[in-house]
């Protein structure tokens, strides 16, 4: 029997806003004692499962870099009994979808299957993440797939600026590189390295999962055990957090472009310190808040510079950051960096006025609720949720928590977190009057 | 496998399945004024989207101002009578909504995500900017710069949307499909205000325009709140008829080959002129939606993924793709992306026998049956997203297609038989109608770039 914990209470909390999610979330855990956080809803004849297991491309072996993002592109290439065609053929027999990602910190798992072939879809599953055969054929085939978007990543701008910023960011952590690899270390991957990595990554101790749909939970419970009880209980120990490192410099590599790509970041804040929202709700008004930031007023409203420019707060499990990323004709990179440059220092110094606080908090508030509109997205909120540490009434608190900063919260914050002398500029093109790298 | 790996948006505007939502759920009527009006319901998230659809792209502008209709889609949130320029969206925002606009070749499109109880609101102001739009010189320039760096970001900064673009122009050589969305830059360049005024005044009138309303509300909220918003607005007497000029036959065979630096990956693409979806005659498109996806879908069960990426390893990646949802002639489109060692022109000749191979064989069976069951779930997962069923009847409304058509269209996909798969196919695959491009950097550039290590590019 399966043990149900009905632990989010939607009634009874006020939430302000124009609308309240109505997602209603139960705590399933299996037989074998796996949980889950499940939302039922009946009324479409499918289910939505979000599996992520926390660790992803930063769990490679240094030696082996690439060989996670490999090993789970070839999960559905051949598992069990069945080789990558035939396991195709079956997913289609049954019409399921399947989604494979390796990001840093998680490999998520994404899947959607009609109610009526629950169990076959997930006896097929199991397969893919318990059994993947990394048959020869299919791992040259996925390799020669993984070596051509490498190539294509050296010369795409803006992954360029992505990996020279991480490259200066972290050091030695695995962040400092990318998770797809090298072609060099692609290329010399082994199929041991293969099964190291499926050893290291897949396993029970670190999975999370959301379902949403035409499930109960005891179904889900029966699915759990099904998909993961021949996983390991352990894997690989995960890494260790980061000191960033930023030198408050602008640094250009050359690149033949019409635009330049531009990425900015400094040292952000983490969603368990307390002055998290103050800080969620401060950078909507300078970055985040779309066409009414400061930074879009700024550099597209007023001076037509770029199609768009904004900045997030980004929580990596091992660092915290807070990036930005803007386009620009290459004769007008100097001008969009002073007006980035001047913004930070403004709201560094001024912080936010009470009726950009009101918007921002309006904004915020109302916009959360429309997230919860269809069983992937909810199931894909619901892992994050998990992975994230967050309580199973989050959704309930949230906006009461975005409500309760104040003006002297958001303008204390800006103060201490925007740090003008650290916000560090990496620029992939023909910057006219390149500003000088230090 | 990773599905979309390379290339991606090589296909962009080519839609995967269609599927429409149950009957009973789909209200449609029209307003005196003309406002064409369709209610999805979806009760499950009290959210709605509003979306305004216009009967006018970029094949309808005048030669010689393209990208005057997606420059005058960003100038429709510059302000009103009594809207200041950006405070449309930030009332949206303030509401805790989202909005946005888009323009493709057939139609134009304004739409806001909100809560359910902000529907009226979103009608007032839509209603508001659709005949009391605003402009000054002052807000319009800076406009005109965001547009020019939209299209650096867009296209001049991306190989593949610049083989894109020279590749359309070569397959249309009359039709204004040949035309980019965002214009070609000299003209987009010395757009005016003028110019967009003139657009806005011919094709922004109820009875050229679709409102889609999907989400958690009835049909009878909606056409009470149509009628109070949009309803006042009078019809346009002068609203053009939407004739465009054809294609002359298609005799010969075009070829292009673009080479750029910055080309990581060589590929060839080709792509064929076909049929689209006409209203009450969709059968073809049907059959040519089977034959993409035998073609090209995934590539361990098409075709041309398992000769090409399977039983040889001539290519890296396979696909095909074709959307029939437009007003005119279309296009049906094939990738490959040769394998190391493959040239493109060995790529191409292998291209070539495959498809002949596949015109001998006939339509495998297992793998028919196997995509029509496909195409059965991926209705109900359809079924999950409101926007995208909004986007799917905007689309075809807009495109000459009716509502009628669109919920008939999955049952025309089950009826689709092996042998319409082949008459199809061997009616559109025809190179005389084609345009087949390789992509590829300069041969120079080509051995300095294999000489490169990553890491170099690295700044100092």
């Amino acid at each position: 029997m399966s043990r149900l914990f009905a632990l989010a209470a939607v009634a009874a909390i006020a939430v302000t806003g124009p609308a309240r999610a109505a997602v209603d979330i139960v705590e399933v855990e299996s037989p074998g004692g796996v949980t889950a956080w499940l939302v039922e809803e009946h009324e479409l004849p499918f289910v939505a499962l979000e599996i992520l297991f926390r660790g992803g491309t930063s769990l490679d072996d240094p030696d082996a870099r690439g060989a996670v993002n490999l090993m789970t592109g070839l999960l559905e290439e051949g598992a069990g009994e069945l080789d990558a065609r035939g396991f195709a053929e079956a997913r289609d027999d049954l019409a399921v979808s399947f989604r494979f990602d390796a990001g840093d910190d998680t490999i998520s798992v994404s899947a959607e299957f009609l109610t009526d072939v629950t169990d076959e879809a997930t006896a097929l599953l199991r397969t893919a993440l318990a059994e993947p055969r990394f048959d020869e054929d299919a791992v040259e085939r996925v390799r020669a797939q993984v070596l051509s978007r490498l190539r294509s990543d050296a010369e795409d701008p803006g992954e360029i600026a992505t990996e020279t910023f991480a490259a200066k960011l972290y050091g030695a952590h695995p962040y400092a590189t990318n998770g797809r690899g090298t072609i060099e270390s692609v290329t010399a991957l082994s199929r041991d390295d293969l099964v190291a990595a499926h050893a290291g990554t897949i396993a029970r101790d670190r999975v999370y999962v959301g379902a949403v749909g035409d499930i109960t939970p005891e179904q889900l419970g029966v699915l759990l055990d099904t998909l993961f009880a021949d996983l390991p209980e352990t894997g690989a120990p995960l890494p260790e957090r980061v000191d960033i490192s930023l030198d408050g410099g602008v640094h250009v590599t050359p690149y033949a472009t019409p635009q330049s790509s531009i990425l900015f970041a400094q040292g952000g804040i983490d969603r368990e310190h307390p002055d998290f929202f103050p800080a969620f709700v401060m950078n909507q008004v300078l970055g985040a808040g779309g066409f009414g930031s400061r930074l879009m007023t700024e550099v597209r409203e007023k001076r037509g510079l770029t199609y768009g420019i904004y900045a997030y707060l980004a929580q990596k499990d091992h660092a915290d950051l807070l990036i930005g990323r803007v386009a620009t004709a290459n004769a007008t990179v100097g001008e969009t960096i002073d007006i980035v440059r001047a913004e930070w220092q403004r709201m560094a110094d001024e912080g936010v006025t009470e009726a950009e606080l009101t918007q921002a908090k309006t904004y915020l508030t109302g916009a959360y609720p429309l997230r919860f509109d269809g069983n992937g997205r909810i199931a894909n909120i619901l892992a994050g949720m998990q992975i994230d540490g967050m309580p199973i009434d989050y959704i309930n608190t949230r906006n009461a928590k975005v409500d309760a900063v104040t003006l002297e919260d958001v303008n204390r914050v800006a103060g201490e977190l925007l740090n003008p002398e650290a916000l560090t500029f990496v620029v992939v093109g023909q910057p006219e009057e390149p500003a000088p790298a230090n | 496998m990773f599905r979309a790996l390379l290339l991606t948006g090589l296909f962009t505007g080519l839609a995967g399945w269609s599927a429409s939502a149950s009957a009973e759920t789909i209200s449609e009527f029209t307003l005196d004024n003309g406002l064409e009006v369709v209610v999805i319901e979806d009760n499950r998230a009290p959210v709605v989207v509003h979306m305004l659809w216009y009967r006018v792209g970029a094949a309808d502008e005048t030669p010689g101002t393209s990208g005057i209709a997606h420059y005058l889609e960003h100038l429709l949130f510059k302000g009103t009578e009594t809207l200041e320029p950006g405070e449309f969206s930030q009332i949206v925002e303030a509401n805790g909504g989202s909005d946005n606009a888009f323009t493709a070749w057939d139609y134009t499109g304004y739409f806001q995500r909100v809560a359910a109880d902000r529907l009226g609101l979103m009608m007032e102001m839509e209603a508001d900017r659709m005949i009391n739009l605003q402009l000054t010189e002052e807000v319009v320039a800076p406009e005109l710069l965001v547009v020019l760096e939209e299209r650096k970001q867009r296209v001049d900064a991306n190989p593949d949307a610049l083989f894109g673009e020279q590749a359309r122009a070569a397959q249309f050589m009359n039709h204004p499909y040949g035309r980019p969305i965002i214009g070609w830059p000299q003209e987009v360049r010395e757009l005016t205000l003028d110019d967009a005024l003139e657009f806005y005044e011919t094709y922004y009138a109820p009875n050229n325009a679709i409102l889609i309303v999907a989400g958690d509300t009835t049909p009878e909220e909606v056409r009470a709140l149509a009628e109070e918003h949009y309803g006042p607005i009078p019809p346009s007497e002068t609203l053009p008829e939407r004739v465009r000029v054809t294609e002359p036959p298609q005799l010969a065979e075009r070829r292009i080959v673009f080479e750029d630096p910055r080309v990581a990956q060589p590929y060839l693409r080709r792509t064929y002129l076909a049929p689209e979806r006409d209203a009450g005659a969709q059968e073809e498109a049907a059959a040519l939606t089977m034959l993409a996806a035998l073609l090209g879908d995934d590539p361990a069960t098409s075709y041309l993924g398992q000769k090409l990426q399977f039983d040889s390893q001539t290519a890296i990646y396979t696909g095909a793709g074709y959307s029939g949802v437009a007003l005119d002639d279309t296009t049906f489109g094939i990738v490959v992306v040769p394998a190391v060692g493959v040239s493109l022109a060995e790529a191409e000749a292998a291209l070539d026998e495959t498809l002949a191979a596949f015109l001998e064989e006939g339509v495998d069976s297992e793998q028919f049956e196997r995509l029509k069951r496909q195409i059965y779930a991926s209705e109900i997962f359809a079924r999950d997203s409101t926007r995208g069923l909004a986007q799917r009847y905007g689309a075809a409304l807009t495109s000459g297609l009716t509502v009628a058509d669109v919920q008939a269209w999955p049952d025309l996909l089950q009826a689709v038989s092996e042998e319409d798969v082949i008459a199809a196919a061997t009616d559109v695959l025809d190179k005389r109608h084609a345009v087949t491009g390789w992509v590829r950097p300069p041969s120079d550039t080509a051995a300095a770039l294999s000489a490169e290590t990553p890491t170099e590019e690295v700044t100092q």
